[in-house]
């Protein structure tokens, strides 16, 4: 209450003042990987930041904004703690940000909830995050929500029966769920659920498996880098493509290694919600900016995630200030054109209701560059998962 | 039937990148007796070279990789002479210190020049072809990298057990002081043998690209893998490593077909017990 008061005079003494500076810095604490095999994201994260607080300035309603950046290192969800206790009581954040993985972003749910924190998830992809606390909010996706739209467009293109081969950990165990729930819903038959281990570095097996079994389509959900890289070579180099059974996936064609996937990736088709290629005026301003600023990024969904946690951020402060249930409140109504096309938060699940692309991978013939080609919106959907 | 013989021909050709990535380690590691947790660090520094000389600098791919392994090469030697030389006389524990640390370093240096993202090393058209077996298809590369794993190992049994180069290495790594006594040159042997093993890394590491690509994390990704190899192979045995990766790639392969689920328990299990039984691997080089 007397948080509120202060907030209400502080807002009251900064309209009274006259072209005032502004009345105070509310500080972002960022919790991401920036180190180690994973601090590609808290690159990405950065750079559209970055990139935002570049085109918007530095202020929101009447406060300063700073965000101030903690490296995580890796899936540690101590670590992720530790750091977000360190900028809460040291820094003294009033928001908090970031998280890739879904212990990180678990780990630190007792501590918004005491302390009212407004945190806004720019990737952890698991549903059951937010009814952890009602402090999270999320601006990149889950695994249900791109899934199930694939499973059912899939059906709707004349795909009767499907293999799915996941990566044996949690959120590929959520995308066969959300996959093989939707198209069986549909009337579709999945043959084949293959579980591949985490540590597999030759997919030939599993690939030969699916080839045997003839189905019309592939499903697939692999962690980004090297996996992706090995398992669509194989998919290619044992022929499947001619064989008639197509790739579906979500995020194996992100924008980061994409170019590195080769001629091998032409024709992958994918379901997601943000593509570099997305045809607006908002992505073109936004990667002019982050390309004018970083010469060599390139946008992927964790940029996407991070830009959109960003605005979230500063619509917050600028309606709500350091006061954290009521910049919640603020937030459940927001919509906005976000550079992968026009969100929506759910005031329920405050994960983004958002448009859900197929797209396939093409040789973009002005830049000779790989890219995912959107083809149409098959789903505007929120948080698909959320009663699962 | 046609399971039989896809696990046995996915399994020799995965088996043979495994002997490719790890028959590096096992001449350092196993011959010159220097724990070189480094080794992945050379392969991803080889893979590096070769991505930088065919994909930014457009050298077709043969080149590429003879240039990238030269590189490799030379790079090594100064290491060795201002590095691994100390690092030969330290324990055990003090070796694999040092040599993560280097490792570290490689991984920073590359970081920093290329990012971490994947750097792939185009192949020839003619490598990409798939070749029919008659009951299915295989990647042309695979069988280049079979046929390159067989070179390597005739190639190492002759340098080793034919050459007067071997019978001098054999004697330094058995007893330096009486090796040099006899008037053998033991530091430009043991050179030799480092740049030998750090060639081989290289190697390795852009041949088995395609299976285990090329990005700064590469020596962390997969230093396991290189050490089961030649702990299950016997130190200091090209013929066990050989063996020793053949038989992995088939066991792993196998499991994979047949137990998807299990197969990364099913593998690491075997290994414990067949180190349980034997604990100096499949073959031991008699002392």
């Amino acid at each position: 209450m007397t948080r509120a008061i202060r907030a209400a005079l502080v807002a009251v003494t900064a309209t009274l003042l006259p072209a005032a500076s502004p009345a105070d810095t509310i500080k972002v604490g960022v919790v991401a990987p920036f180190s180690g095999p994973f601090a590609i994201y808290g690159k990405q994260y950065q750079e559209a930041v970055e990139t935002y607080v570049a085109q918007h300035g530095t202020t929101a309603g009447e406060h300063e904004i700073e965000f101030i950046y903690k490296d995580v290192g890796g899936p540690n969800p101590d670590q992720s703690r530790a750091l977000a206790q360190e900028l809460l009581i040291r820094d003294q954040v009033d928001y908090l940000a970031g998280f890739t993985f879904t212990p990180n972003a678990l780990a630190v749910g007792p501590l918004i909830e005491q302390s009212q924190t407004p945190t806004v998830i720019f990737n952890a992809a698991t549903s059951s995050i937010n009814k952890e606390s009602e402090f999270y909010l999320r601006t990149s996706y889950t695994l249900w929500q791109v899934s199930a739209p694939l499973a059912e467009w899939a059906y709707d293109q004349g795909m009767r029966t499907v293999a799915t081969t996941v990566t044996d950990y949690g959120p590929g165990i959520d995308a066969e769920n959300a996959f093989k729930a939707a198209f069986e819903a549909k009337g579709g038959e999945v043959v084949d659920a293959i579980r591949m281990p985490l540590a597999t570095t030759d997919f030939t097996p599993f690939i030969q498996r699916v080839r045997d079994a003839a189905p019309d389509a592939v499903f697939t959900f692999l962690p980004g880098g090297p996996p992706t890289f090995t398992y669509t070579k194989t998919y290619n180099e044992n022929g499947l493509a001619e064989a008639g059974i197509k790739f579906l996936g979500t995020a194996e064609t992100e924008e980061v290694n994409l170019q590195g996937l080769g001629d091998a990736a032409i024709g992958l088709t994918t379901a997601y919600h943000y593509s570099g290629a997305h045809d607006s005026d908002e992505n073109r301003a936004f990667q002019a900016k982050l390309t004018e600023l970083f010469p060599d990024a390139i946008a992927n969904w964790a940029s996407v995630g991070a830009y959109d946690g960003t605005h979230l951020i500063y619509q917050m402060v600028a309606a709500a200030g350091t006061d954290g249930p009521a910049a919640v409140e603020a937030a459940k109504t927001l919509e906005w054109e976000s550079p992968r096309g026009p969100v929506k938060m759910d005031p329920e699940t405050r994960t983004l209701i958002q448009n859900v692309y197929i797209r396939e991978v093409a040789r973009d013939e002005a830049t000779g560059q790989l890219v995912n080609r959107e083809t149409g919106v098959i789903a505007t959907v929120g948080d698909l998962g959320w009663d699962k | 039937m046609t399971l039989f013989l896809n696990i046995l021909v996915d399994g020799v050709a995965y088996g043979m990148i495994l002997f490719m990535i790890s028959v590096g380690l096992s001449v350092t590691m196993g011959l010159m007796r220097v724990v070189n947790l480094a080794h992945g660090g050379f392969a991803l520094l080889g893979g590096t070279f070769a991505h930088w000389f065919a994909a930014e600098l457009g050298l077709p791919f043969w080149p590429a990789l003879v240039l990238a392994v030269a590189l490799t090469v030379a790079l090594s030697l100064p290491l060795e002479r201002v590095i691994y030389r100390r690092i030969y006389g330290f324990t055990d524990l003090q070796q694999v210190l040092a040599t993560i640390g280097l490792t570290f370093l490689m991984i920073a240096s590359v970081n920093l020049w290329q990012g971490s993202s994947l750097l792939p090393v185009p192949l020839l058209e003619g490598l990409k072809a798939s070749v029919d077996l008659g009951f299915r298809t295989l990647p042309a590369h695979r069988l280049m990298v079979i046929a390159a794993g067989l070179a390597v190992v005739l190639g190492l049994w002759w340098l080793l057990e034919r050459t007067r180069f071997g019978i001098r290495l054999r004697a330094a790594v058995d007893n330096r002081g009486t090796a040099s006594a006899h008037g053998i040159n033991t530091d430009r042997i043991f050179m030799a043998a480092f740049g030998l093993g750090a060639g081989l890394a290289a190697l390795g590491g852009v041949l088995g690209a395609e299976i285990l690509p090329i990005d700064a994390y590469y020596p962390l990704r997969y230093m396991v893998l290189f050490l089961i190899v030649v702990a299950v192979g016997g130190m200091g045995s090209i013929a066990g490593s050989f063996l020793a990766a053949i038989g992995l790639g088939l066991l792993e392969t196998a499991a994979r077909y047949l137990a998807p689920d299990f197969a990364t328990i099913l593998f690491f299990a075997l290994v414990m017990a067949l180190l349980a039984l034997r604990p100096n691997g499949l073959i031991v080089r008699a002392q």
